[in-house]
Formats: structure tokens, C-alpha cells, sequence
């Protein structure tokens, strides 16, 4: 099973794998496909992944994850091309309470964002494209 | 192959064969998303790097780029062996 989807991501897949009748907190975090950035009217994003190094650094974030919380998370993330308003990343924490949810679920999309090899190429209205790189001042590498 | 003869005993004659994956726009860089790179050892990841700099597309490799050694983050003197799948990540944008 990987964590990586070229097709459609849908919640409540992603829900089930965590919901369970002793949770009683779930949140959830979608990430769609925004229509601007830096500046630049964005048309539609190419995701592209190391998936093996992917798949094992999610597994290793949703771990931690447990051992820091006494939360349950589940996350996919799309790869391919997407339009805006497409779901890019799904992360979904359910925990007796509310905190442990919130915790968890923060800490699995920021840990995604921040470990998990994957690139996104915006490709913008004015028919360019670059390359998102939050380390450019710009934001975006052509 | 001797065991113990002196070519086993000298590491530098020995050559280490890197695969190295390059994604995004590494990969645009060089053309190319997978390259074999022969090493002499003892190498490191500096040493796969510097022989990157050296091929077309390579001189815009930043200092010090994101880089895995079997699909675990690893530094620029983190050692090399025979067959070691080595990637060059640019910054990263999931999420």
C-alpha cells in the first residue's frame, strides 16, 4: 500500500482507516490546489515524488506521530497532475479528545511538508512554469 | 582475487558503483533521472556530488543540496559502499 494517490483522494477512505467507536475527537486537514502563488495566477500543478523514500517517511512521520500522541492519523497524498480546488493531501488524526487530534494532525502535515520528497511544478496563466522552492525568495525555481 | 593481495588491501583501487536518482528540477538540470557514477574508494556523498559538478548541467547544482542514501537523509561525509542508491532532492514542495 502506498501513501501516494494518482487518483482522486476522497476523505472518507482516508477517515476510515482511523475512526473507531472509542474516538471521539477527529480532525481533519485537506490541502487543495490554490490558484495563486507568489504572486503568479497558477492554472494547474504536477506533483511528482521519490515514491519509496515517500511511502517510508510518511509511515515514519504517522509513527512518531503515535508514539507522541494518543492519536490514530491517516494520510494520503496525490501525485500527478492536479486543477485548482483539487485535494492534494489528506491528513486525518482521531483521538478521545480534541487536543490530541488537533496535535496530531498538525504535526503529520507540517512533518509532511517539511521531510516527504515531493515536488510540486506550477504551470501558470501566462502559459510559464516553475518549480516550487519555499528556500527561493521568490518561491517558485524556473 | 586473492584474498589478501595488495590491490584488496589498498581501498583506493577499488571503484564504487553509485546510482544516483535525480528528481524535479535536478533532473531537468541534467537532463536525465537516473545516472550510474563510478567512484574510486573510500567515497561520500561530497565525492558523488563533485563528480555531478563536473558532468553538463551540473554547475548549477547549489552547495549543498537534499540528499538520501537508500531512502534515508543523509550528509555530505556520510560514507558510500558498492551499489548505494544515492538521490539529490531539491528543496522539497509536498504538502
Amino acid at each position: 500500500m502506498s501513501y501516494l494517490k494518482e487518483t482522486p483522494l476522497d476523505v472518507r477512505t482516508v477517515a476510515h482507516q482511523v475512526v473507531s467507536a472509542e474516538q471521539g475527537g477527529v480532525v481533519t486537514f485537506i490541502g487543495a490546489v490554490r490558484n495563486h502563488h507568489a504572486g503568479r495566477e497558477v492554472l494547474r500543478l504536477e506533483y511528482s515524488a521519490y515514491g519509496s523514500m515517500a511511502d517510508l517517511e510518511i509511515a515514519r512521520i504517522l509513527e512518531e506521530a503515535a508514539t507522541r500522541w494518543p492519536a490514530k492519523v491517516a494520510a494520503e497524498h496525490r501525485v500527478g497532475t492536479l486543477e485548482i480546488g483539487d485535494v492534494a493531501v489528506i491528513v486525518v488524526a482521531a483521538a478521545a479528545h480534541r487536543e490530541a487530534a488537533f496535535d496530531a494532525c498538525r504535526f503529520v502535515i507540517e512533518e509532511i511538508k517539511r521531510r516527504v520528497p515531493i515536488w510540486k511544478r506550477e504551470h501558470y496563466v501566462d502559459g510559464t512554469a516553475g518549480w516550487v522552492d519555499p528556500t527561493a525568495p521568490a518561491g517558485v525555481s524556473f | 582475487m586473492g584474498s589478501n593481495s595488495g590491490k584488496q588491501e589498498g581501498t583506493g583501487n577499488r571503484m564504487l558503483r553509485i546510482r544516483v536518482l535525480l528528481f524535479a528540477r535536478f533532473a531537468e538540470l541534467f537532463g536525465e533521472t537516473e545516472l550510474n557514477v563510478d567512484v574510486g574508494a573510500p567515497a561520500t556523498v561530497r565525492t558523488v556530488l563533485d563528480n555531478l559538478r563536473e558532468r553538463a548541467g551540473g554547475a548549477q547544482l547549489p552547495p549543498s543540496p537534499m540528499v538520501a542514501r537508500n531512502r534515508v537523509q543523509a550528509q555530505l561525509d556520510t560514507a558510500l559502499e558498492d551499489g548505494d542508491e544515492v538521490a539529490v532532492l531539491p528543496p522539497l514542495a509536498g504538502g
